[in-house]
């Protein structure tokens, strides 16, 4: 497809809290093209958050547009974005997000099922297989650990073949080695599948191997950077699977949410 | 879409089915209650249709509160002859029996209903008696007298022994165990003793007599009693067929079904209050899942549809649970209800009764649940990546189905009581006392927060404070348990209060104990003498001057009746039927008594006694209902003369004090020569002596009856202590609802329980010390509502006692103790059973789940 997948323009936006506005998002604009990988960073405070949720639809601005693979958002309803949401984005959170009532596996089809597509599980199975967690397909969330969890919410992630991708502090709860075999993992299946990915990150290793870095202070972009770096080219793929297999015993305590 | 909202709503309720189950089964109770008493209902009413002759005892019944008129003799003969039909001859009437041999040989005496028969009796069903073969004798025996078994148990006598009735005695050949169509209710009002017709002391019939009289006919088939009919209708005779009886029984008895319905809704509501209470916080929980999936892309519809679906599967569990439960209590019923039921009731299952009892709690259980569950729509995606991410405004949806909730409990409310006025005075009743438990629950915790808190041990502030933590089932909770608490002691509260009121009389030094009446003039004189020979006073002597209204300003009484008002509205629209065409009781004397008082006018205490028009005074109320006022014109019919009477004063009368009270009171004189009989009251002071008089006055006039006050109290006790029982059978399922609705909320609350248990114990509390916080938190719970609906209670008690039965109150405030007792003991039990999970966590296991 031509053009961004990905197109903010003058974002805006303000809370009103007992009679005061609080503006913590200010005529922000930028561009993410098909496929690209990019970082919006920034200290605490700095709209992060405010800004992933507007690009995704979760909220609506107080001014300016959105357009997620040349739809604008702006004229469509709660549900009207939510039918956008299954057909084109995927998430990753924090909090990995997983639906505790179900299975890994089961967890993983919901994007396919929504899609009203038949082969779900095998699917699911496959991606689950992709992750290295093809034996842990019964197991409910609570049953897996951290690391294992976030890498079940990126098989899901990627099971709806979304255009773009948003991740939220993808690794913030996970500890830096079990940190960085996610990390991998979500550039590689980036690479393969041509996902466009929106990361909101603290971590500025994480925003150097995007190719576009986008920086928020106080609510205002500051930096619309393109870094050239190629991304995470020189990772071995194998290696990025084997070393969190459940069998070696490390598994991590997740913190609460 | 492929992920069928049915796979999904399955899979979504995982770990939780058995929490929801506890959710839902609030509803179970009031399902329970409403197939029982449905089902109940459906075979009282087949029952009556079955057995309407036996109730009845016959085809039809010619019946007259006087001896039948030569003319009306002649016809019965004629038909009965003509039809070839059985006939049953009857002269029922109140009066003294004797038991000579009872009491260690001085005799015991005791009021009894005496139904002197002639005829095949009875002419359907048939009578049980002891010895089994003195059946045959009843309305057959030409000399012996069978007795109810009550009655010849209380007079310590047996079949074998003899009991004289007026002046003769007869000996007891049988005793009477069952009679078709009579309740055991019926029995201890009036026991029965059946003596032959022919053989009876014809001065029992004389003057001043109420009995009545009956004859009862059964004809070979229905086309026969066609036939007779319109002869009856041409001779203006009244009579009642077996279809007229039928009719009535149903609807009596279909009021009953409705009415105990109506306190079974009340178990439901409460449930569905519970029902909504847990969905809330359920789905409170589900919010990051909700907001996780619409992330994912799930519209708000099919969020909506997966959680009610779960819903509605789980209102059907709870509604069959409680059908289940139904079918089980209402083979109960028939043994609660016996003593007031002239018919014999299957415990068959109503399968109509059944599924109506979970359509109902099906409805129900989906609409409260809705309520909390449409905000899953409106839980932001947002929830996802903020915790803090939340709803604004309010949600139009949530109204439309609160007010579709109170249309459902109108139209409900409207089937069981078929006026419009009825259901809108339930639901403004359920809502005004829902909004009062409420608005008592804040203030009652509110004021316990602030004034009891400073002083308190660690554990028990700590309990205290969870009463108050966010998220909180408090109210709810209160709202159920107090509501339990609220039915059971307004309902003990007013019949204490009730019987204290029928009970004081007896107890003021002096008041009268024993009443004799059917005193007849001549009689007076001696009897006085016997009374006071026996050591005992005359407390009053009243005489009873039988009349009736035959015009009023000179309007005959027919004409007016025929344009009066059959509804008993106090006088709106003119005067009111009963009380133009009844017989009235009235007296005559100088100056008014102790339980009336002068309202309006002056009262006139004696006049000539061949004054041309009579000054009299009415009692308020029938001045109303006759649409008179003072200055009026009264003529009354007096033993075939007419008074010429005018309304001089209008007197409010205490109706509640057992003395003799009356309509209408004439001044001495003009009645003085008038066909009467009289009442003596005196006081015995104890049940000896009371029995001793009874004896010696039906020894000398055994035409005059006795009541001993004390034995009508133990009478009233017992009839309202069966009413009570009854009510508050039903009442005890509102009760147990508010314990399950406080099981599931205690499930409910589990985890958040469990979470702060381990913060708890992480921190280094012992389990004890946790239990300790528990065991404060549900004995402070109880306490409140204990106390929430107790003084609610008391306050209603008290309103009904005022303004209803206009008595003074009597609280009994040990029911309020024993409740501040009992309820926190049960609630502290219910809530530490249900909280046992959140005390055996490891806080590491907990820690883990919280990823």
């Amino acid at each position: 497809m031509d053009g961004p997948v990905l197109s903010v323009q003058d974002l805006t936006k303000t809370f009103s809290n007992a009679g005061r506005d609080l503006t913590v998002l200010d005529s922000v604009s930028f561009d993410v093209p098909a496929g690209a990988t990019c970082a919006i960073v920034g200290p605490s405070g700095s709209g992060k958050t405010t800004l992933l949720g507007l690009c995704a639809g979760l909220d609506r601005p107080t001014r300016g547009s959105v357009r997620l693979t040349g739809t604008d958002l702006g004229p469509l309803d709660e549900d009207a974005r939510a039918a956008l949401r299954a057909e084109t984005v995927g998430f990753v959170f924090q909090s990995f997000r997983l639906l505790p009532t179900l299975t890994a596996l089961e967890n993983v089809a919901v994007p396919v099922e929504l899609r009203g597509e038949s082969g779900a599980r095998e699917a699911a199975h496959d991606l689950l297989d992709r992750v290295g967690l093809a034996d842990r397909s019964g197991h409910y969330p609570t049953q897996l650990s951290g690391g294992e969890q976030q890498r079940v919410a990126l098989a899901r992630a990627f099971a709806g073949r979304p255009r773009l991708l948003f991740a939220d502090e993808p690794t913030g709860n996970l500890d830096t080695e079990t940190g960085e075999r996610v990390e991998r993992l979500l550039f590689d299946l980036n690479r393969e599948a041509g996902t466009a990915l929106v990361v909101v990150t603290h971590d500025l290793e994480l925003a150097q191997r995007c190719e576009q870095v986008v920086r928020l202070k106080g609510g205002r972009l500051v930096e619309d950077a393109r870094t050239g770096t190629a991304p995470a080219g020189d990772v071995p793929r194998d290696g990025a699977l084997g070393d969190d297999a459940p069998a070696s015993g490390g598994r991590q305590q997740a913190e609460a949410a | 879409m492929a992920l069928s909202p049915f796979r999904f709503a399955w899979q979504d309720s995982r770990g939780m089915r058995r929490r929801l189950v506890l959710y839902v089964s609030a509803m179970a109770l009031g399902v329970a209650a409403l197939v029982a008493i449905r089902s109940f209902g459906i075979n009282l009413e087949r029952a009556v249709e079955e057995q309407s002759r036996e109730v009845f005892g016959s085809d039809l019944e010619v019946r007259r509160s006087a001896a039948f008129p030569d003319s009306t003799e002649a016809l019965l003969d004629s038909l009965a002859t003509a039809t070839d039909a059985a006939v049953v001859r009857e002269a029922s009437f109140p009066s003294m029996a004797r038991f000579p041999a009872s009491g260690d040989g001085d005799g015991r005496t005791r009021l009894v209903q005496v139904r002197a028969l002639d005829g095949p009796y009875p002419l359907y069903g048939a009578v049980e008696t002891t010895p089994a073969d003195a059946a045959s004798l009843v309305g057959r025996d030409t000399t012996g007298a069978l007795i109810d078994a009550t009655l010849l148990l209380q007079m310590e006598a047996a079949v074998g022994d003899s009991v004289q009735i007026g002046g003769r005695t007869y000996p007891i050949t049988g005793q009477v165990d069952g009679v078709p169509g009579q309740t055991d209710v019926a029995g201890l009002v009036g026991p029965r003793v059946y003596l032959p017709l022919a053989a009876l002391d014809s001065t029992l019939l004389g003057f001043g007599s109420r009995a009545r009289y009956s004859a009862a006919f059964r004809f070979a088939d229905d086309a026969v009693l066609e036939q007779v009919l319109p002869s009856l209708d041409a001779a203006e005779v009244r009579y009642e067929t077996a279809g007229d009886e039928q009719q009535e029984v149903s609807e009596a008895s279909g009021y009953l079904a409705r009415f105990l319905s109506l306190v079974g809704f009340v178990a439901l509501l409460l449930g569905g209050i519970g029902v909504a209470s847990s969905v809330s916080v359920y789905v409170s929980e589900k919010a990051e899942t909700v907001a996780t999936l619409r992330c994912l892309g799930v519209s708000s519809a099919r969020v909506l549809s997966t959680y009610a679906l779960q819903a509605v599967a789980l209102g059907f569990v709870g509604a069959t649970l409680g059908a289940a439960l139904g079918v089980g209590v209402q083979r109960l019923l028939p043994v609660v209800f016996a003593p007031f039921l002239p018919v014999e009731v299957s415990n068959a299952i109503a399968p109509r009764a059944v599924l109506e009892g979970v359509a109902v709690g099906l409805g129900a259980a989906l609409l409260f649940a809705l309520l909390p569950l449409v905000g899953v729509r409106r839980v932001p995606p947002l929830r996802a990546l903020r915790d803090d991410a939340r709803a604004r405004g309010q949600d139009p949806l949530r109204w439309l189905l609160a007010a579709l909730l109170v249309a459902a409990v109108f139209g409900f409310a409207f089937v069981q009581t078929q006026t419009i006025r009825g259901a809108a005075a339930f639901v403004a009743g359920t809502a005004a006392v829902f909004a009062l438990l409420a608005l008592a629950a804040v203030v009652v915790r509110g004021v316990v927060r602030r004034v009891v808190r400073p002083g308190l041990p660690w554990a028990w502030r700590q309990g205290l404070a969870n009463l108050h933590a966010p998220g909180n089932q408090t109210l709810v909770l209160l709202l159920t348990l107090g509501l339990g608490v609220f039915l059971v002691l307004a309902l003990g509260l007013v019949q204490r209060s009730i019987l204290e009121q029928v009970a004081l009389p007896s107890d003021q030094a002096g008041a009268p104990d024993v009443v004799l009446f059917d005193v007849q003039p001549d009689q007076r004189d001696s009897l006085r003498q016997l009374v006071q020979g026996e050591g005992l006073p005359v407390v009053e002597e009243v005489p009873l001057v039988s009349m009736r209204i035959s015009a009023i300003e000179g309007v005959p009484v027919d004409t007016l009746a025929e344009t009066s008002d059959a509804s008993f509205d106090g006088g709106e629209g003119g005067p009111e039927r009963w009380a133009l065409q009844r017989e009235y009781r009235s007296t005559y004397r100088s100056e008014l008594v102790d339980s009336e008082t002068l309202a309006e006018g002056t009262f006139q205490g004696t006049v000539a006694p061949d004054a041309d028009v009579v000054p009299i005074s009415l009692e308020v109320e029938l001045a109303l209902d006759l649409d008179v006022e003072i200055g009026s014109r009264i003529t009354w019919n007096v033993g075939g003369t007419d008074i010429e009477t005018e309304i001089t004063s209008l007197r409010e009368v205490d109706w509640a004090r057992v003395s003799p009270n009356f309509f209408a009171v004439f001044p001495a004189g003009p009645l003085d020569a008038a066909p009467q009989t009289a009442i003596l009251l005196t006081r015995a002071g104890s049940p000896e002596r009371s029995a001793s008089l009874q004896s010696a006055v039906v020894e000398a006039f055994p035409n005059v009856s006795a009541v001993d006050v004390r034995l009508v109290l133990d009478l009233v006790d017992r009839v309202l202590s069966r009413v009570a029982f009854v009510l508050r059978f039903m009442a005890l399922f509102a009760v147990v609802t508010g314990l399950v609705v406080l099981a599931g909320a205690v499930r409910v609350a589990l985890a958040q329980r469990t979470r702060e248990a381990v913060v708890l114990r992480t921190l280094g509390a012992s389990r004890a010390q946790v239990r300790r916080i528990l065991l404060a938190e549900y004995v402070l719970l109880g306490l409140l509502a204990a106390l929430t609906g107790g003084l609610l209670a008391v306050a209603g008690a008290w309103g009904v006692a005022t303004f209803a039965f206009q008595i003074p109150f009597q609280p009994d405030l040990s029911w309020l103790g024993w409740a501040l007792l009992i309820v926190p003991v049960l609630t502290a039990v219910v809530g530490l059973a249900g909280s046992r999970g959140a005390l055996r966590q490891p806080p590491l296991a907990v820690l883990r789940a919280e990823g």
